[in-house]
């Protein structure tokens, strides 16, 4: 089945059995490997994408679903190639990944807690990641990545212009 | 853990998706795919055409119905957590919905879809038992109306009509004086299928006496069940009020034992989550105008 939907702002096609899931769309059909297939039941968040601006498991979401959605993966989350935004480079200053495989995830999952809410609690950070399953860190870096994040993005010159300030 | 090729329809109307639903026994609603996709995933299903309702402007809403609030088919569990008007006028709803799933599977999960599936732990089906809500199917051209009782009848065994989609569900609205609800659970994970839940819903008086007391678990056997502690009408809900009328309640309760828990954990579980969960609806309660 014929889908368009738009990736990282690009406009794209995709071609796909309707049992494929958005997960294997990304990796196989786009070649977005950073998007990381862990469980694929829904369980472990490792696949976590943004789809029209809400963290989103890829895995539980068919390629047809996605017709006319705008999604964001691990890929379009930096301004530039070779940079980093915000979020990634708290979880690098903070060591809140070890070997990286749920960090894509987790990082999708903090970007969409942190647009809505720009100071979050710590008990708002574990529940935006609740669904995010980490074998590394034992979570106390993460939740202090995404505290660094908002509190970066909260300072940010960025932040004030949009605020209008 | 490659879903089996089937089909899929994104119908236009409410009409399309019933007929491809009427044609097809092997056809099977995709509404928010949070419990279907990794069945379809795991092959334990294998439907030959999926008929994706999610984006029907008919199943969308949430509305007074005057009876009361009725939620569609296509509603995201984290759009009912966000409305005003369930918080106002469904409080145990409210409680019981930030414990489904986790903030990704809330975007994409629907209230309907839960309750359709049918899951003993599934914490929107407890709430739909404990407040006796209605679950509406259209089947056949007909509408068909069906009270949780007689609806779950086993774990993620439902009663719903052959071919039929449900429309939505009509959860009654709140009684009138000081309401308060309360919602916990156990799980391994936060927010994973929990071992034991409780619910609880109390309706006070201005001096803080219990009027009404609805009470139901969930997760500990097949099916979400409402227990009975009218009892607690007139008391003040004090520790030993609830106690009491707490292990009356679940004198007989069928719990089942499986890897994750004993019989007999569950059941212990489930009386000190019912006594927090009616605590918690009488703080609430405490804290409405009297």
């Amino acid at each position: 089945m014929k889908t368009n939907l738009t990736v990282n702002g690009q406009q794209v096609q995709i071609d796909v059995e309707p049992r494929v899931t958005l997960l294997d769309a990304l990796r196989d059909e786009l070649g977005l490997k950073g998007t990381h297939a862990g469980c694929e039941h829904g369980v472990c968040g490792a696949c976590t994408v943004e789809i029209d601006g809400e963290a989103v498991r890829s895995c539980l979401i068919l390629g047809v679903q996605c017709d006319g959605t705008e999604v964001t993966t691990i890929e379009g989350v930096a301004p530039a190639p070779g940079e980093m935004d915000i979020i990634q480079d708290s979880f690098c200053a903070t060591h809140g990944l070890q070997c990286g495989y749920c960090t894509p995830g987790m990082i999708l999952a903090a970007k969409t807690l942190l647009a809505e809410n720009r100071d979050p609690s710590d008990e708002e950070i574990r529940e935006a990641i609740s669904g995010n399953i980490c074998r590394c860190t034992g979570y106390g870096q993460i939740v202090e990545a995404v505290r660094l994040a908002a509190r970066r993005l909260r300072e940010s010159n960025a932040a004030a212009v949009e605020a209008g300030q | 853990m490659k879903a089996a090729p089937f089909n899929y329809l994104r119908p236009a109307s409410v009409t399309e998706a019933c007929e491809a639903l009427a044609d097809d026994a092997e056809a099977r609603v995709l509404a928010g795919g949070q419990t279907l996709v990794p069945m379809l995933a795991m092959r334990l299903a294998r439907p030959s055409l999926l008929v994706d309702i999610t984006r029907l402007d008919e199943l969308g809403a949430i509305e007074d119905s005057g009876e009361g609030i009725a939620i569609g088919a296509a509603v995201r569990q984290a759009v009912a957590l966000r409305s005003d008007l369930i918080a106002r006028e469904v409080p145990l709803l409210a409680a019981a919905l930030p414990n489904v799933g986790h903030p990704p599977t809330r975007a994409r999960g629907t209230v309907g879809g839960s309750v359709a599936h049918g899951d003993p732990s599934a914490e929107i089906a407890l709430a739909a038992t404990i407040l006796d809500a209605r679950i509406v199917f259209l089947a056949d051209g007909e509408e068909e109306v069906i009270t949780p009782e007689d609806f779950f009848i086993g774990p993620t065994v439902t009663m719903a009509p052959m071919g039929g989609l449900l429309t939505r569900v009509i959860f009654p609205k709140r009684p009138s004086g000081r309401v308060g609800a309360g919602f916990r659970e156990v799980a391994s994970r936060r927010s994973d299928y929990a071992f034991a839940s409780a619910g609880a819903q109390v309706v006070l008086d201005a001096d803080g006496k219990c009027i009404e007391a609805l009470l139901g678990i969930g997760a500990v056997g097949d099916v979400p069940v409402a227990v009975d502690v009218s009892s607690l009408a007139g008391t003040g809900l004090g520790e030993k009020d609830v106690q009491d009328a707490v292990e009356a309640a679940l004198e007989d309760l069928e719990c089942v034992e499986d890897l994750h828990a004993t019989a007999s954990y569950r059941r212990r579980a489930a009386a000190r989550l019912a006594g927090q969960a009616l605590e918690d609806a009488r703080v609430a309660a405490m804290g409405e105008a009297a």
